[in-house]
């Protein structure tokens, strides 16, 4: 086993999901498998070798620092699932 | 031949010699999504009193003597671009009702042309899948055979333009998502090099492989999208400077001094033989128009699926921590606290192949994982990397494959993932390298679906790429033609 189904619950609460008992089990046989696949990368030395995040690397696209309108807060806030006329509303955090 | 079966340039033309006004093209192909969305299933959302309304404007402006050869044109787009005001779900229950406050860059680019954007074309949630089948709303059928899929994930986009619904469509290809569908339904499909387009407003799935891109019935309508789309944009932070092209120039015939590769890798033992046939056939087509023909070597191609399968889930779970249930999208209600009403917001909004890639991407990124996972296949991109610039040594361009085979039936391949992850082998190397690629139809399988021909080719060759498309389309000369769908 690559993955454990401890593991995949743990992971599950790093990633804010909740999985019920048999989504969990086929998760867990679903995940194993791919990290079995994905094992084949070892075949490879890759000893000194750079890693690559982008393909075309663009560094520091800054702009002028000038002031420009932004989204207005009524319609920052229209799509929020509940909200007042000032913030989103959420439940208790503490 | 009725106008909804027309390209974009033949219906540029005849709306130029005002042989065709644009409600009369928009009204053609509105009454052929009527007859044919039943069986299809190719948009989440349809507007026709807007369509018809910027119809009336685009007639107008052509009546001015003003409007680009877009104007008027109707067009669907992938409902992952953020359209103001307009439904955007990326297939996603979670975005059921996001309203987004703007336009992405290139839908506003389309409607300054005048363009006519009929509706959201269907997709995978997200934009994770190789099928469409991932789709929370409807999930499109290959119009050649409404029992198969149309590919994915620009799966409706495909459908509707080989439909007959719509004259072209705007996709996005992360891992192989218009090419891939575009050789399914028997269109052609262009992915751009990694920032020469615009992914202002495009829903995130994993940033450094996105790009936006056209699906059309042939070649010069899929330069023409390109030159409406293409450009810098200062507010995508990888948007490229870098003058665009005019990609209708570089369509002439011949291709004397032009070195095509054919990569062995891509012709593994156990190929369709009739996709094999289809590329081989290719090949001598463009050997016809005078190309050189040469062998070459992409060695570490058996890597890619791996490689992808890290890289892509990893950057979508960061990409996706956004859906919180907070500023917008669903929210599930019943949670007392903030971190269970995340869980079950997610849990509830998401289907089963985003979950799978965000547990694999929040894994490979976790603490005592991510040398072993991440970094790993980060450097193995590297290799992938230096392969092409290897193999551009040596020649121009790349002819291969696109899909190891044609449409298969619905329902084949989805409670298998890791099959399906590897139906996508010869498309995800070129966004694993950031490289232009372009699916070209090539012909038919015995049963009567089409195979497409990929072509790859250098950063920012898509002019080079176009021209060798071009060249294929004519030698080859398969009649354009759109099937006839039983409902």
């Amino acid at each position: 086993m690559r993955i454990t189904r401890k593991e995949v619950e743990h992971v599950a609460h790093l990633a804010r999901l909740h999985l019920a008992s048999e989504e969990l089990d086929l998760m867990t046989e679903q995940l194993d498998m791919i990290l079995s696949y994905v094992a084949k990368l070892d075949e490879l030395d890759t000893e000194g070798i750079e890693p690559t995040t982008h393909a075309f690397s663009i560094t520091n696209a800054f702009r002028d620092d000038i002031v420009e309108a932004s989204l207005e807060q009524k319609k920052a806030l229209a799509n929020g699932p509940d909200h007042s006329d000032d913030s989103f509303i959420v439940p208790r955090v503490i | 031949m009725e106008p909804y079966e027309l390209t974009i340039t033949e219906a540029d033309t005849l709306l130029a010699e005002k042989k065709l006004s644009s409600d009369e093209l928009t009204r053609s192909c509105l009454e052929q999504i009527e007859r044919t969305e039943g069986a299809v299933c190719s948009f989440i959302s349809l507007d026709p009193e807007l369509a018809l309304q910027a119809a009336a404007e685009a007639d107008q402006r052509r009546q001015r003597g003003q409007g680009g050869p877009l104007c008027g044109i109707p067009l669907s787009i992938k409902d992952l671009l953020c359209t103001k005001d307009r439904t955007t779900t990326c297939g996603s229950k979670m975005l059921e009702n996001f309203a987004p406050p703007y336009d992405a860059t290139v839908v506003e680019k389309l409607n300054a042309d005048g363009a006519v954007l009929v509706g959201k074309a269907a997709m995978d949630e997200f934009a994770m899948g190789s099928t469409s089948e991932n789709c929370a709303y409807k999930i499109p059928a290959n119009p050649w055979n409404v029992d198969c899929v149309a590919g994915g994930s620009s799966g409706g986009s495909a459908a509707s333009v080989a439909s007959g619904q719509v004259l072209g469509s705007l996709g996005s290809d992360t891992g192989g998502s218009i090419r891939q569908p575009a050789a399914l339904c028997g269109i052609v499909g262009m992915k751009p090099t990694y920032g020469r387009v615009s992914r202002y407003g495009l829903v995130a799935f994993a940033s450094s492989l996105d790009q936006i891109g056209p699906l059309t019935r042939d070649v010069t309508d899929s330069a023409l999208m390109m030159q409406a789309i293409c450009g810098y944009d200062r507010r995508d932070s990888t948007s490229v400077e870098r003058p665009v092209e005019e990609y209708r120039s570089f369509l002439t015939e011949g291709l004397k001094g032009v070195r095509v590769g054919v990569p062995q890798e891509y012709f593994p033992e156990g190929l369709d033989p009739e996709v094999n046939q289809v590329v081989m056939n290719g090949a001598e087509v463009l050997k016809s128009a005078g190309a050189e023909i040469v062998e070459v070597s992409i060695p570490h191609i058996d890597y890619c699926v791996a490689v992808y399968y890290l890289i892509a889930p990893a950057e979508a779970s960061s990409n996706l921590a956004r859906y919180d249930g907070v500023a917008y999208g669903f929210r599930q209600a019943g949670a007392n606290d903030l971190i269970n009403m995340y869980k079950d917001t997610r849990s509830q909004g998401f289907g089963p192949e985003v979950k799978r890639r965000i547990l694999i991407g929040t894994y490979a990124l976790s603490s005592g994982y991510y040398d072993a996972y991440y970094k790993k296949a980060s450097q193995v991109r590297t290799l992938i990397l230096n392969d092409f610039r290897r193999a551009w040594e040596s020649c121009d361009l790349l002819i291969s494959p696109v899909s190891p085979t044609p449409a298969w039936k619905k329902g084949e391949k989805v409670d298998d993932p890791l099959a399906m992850y590897l139906s996508d082998i010869f498309t995800l190397s070129t966004n694993l390298a950031g490289l232009p690629g372009i699916s070209v139809p090539g012909g038919f399988s015995s049963s009567g679906l089409p195979i497409g021909i990929q072509l790859q080719g250098p950063h920012f060759h898509e002019g080079p790429l176009l021209r060798c498309g071009f060249n294929l389309e004519k030698g080859l000369n398969l009649k354009r033609h759109i099937p006839s769908i039983s409902v």
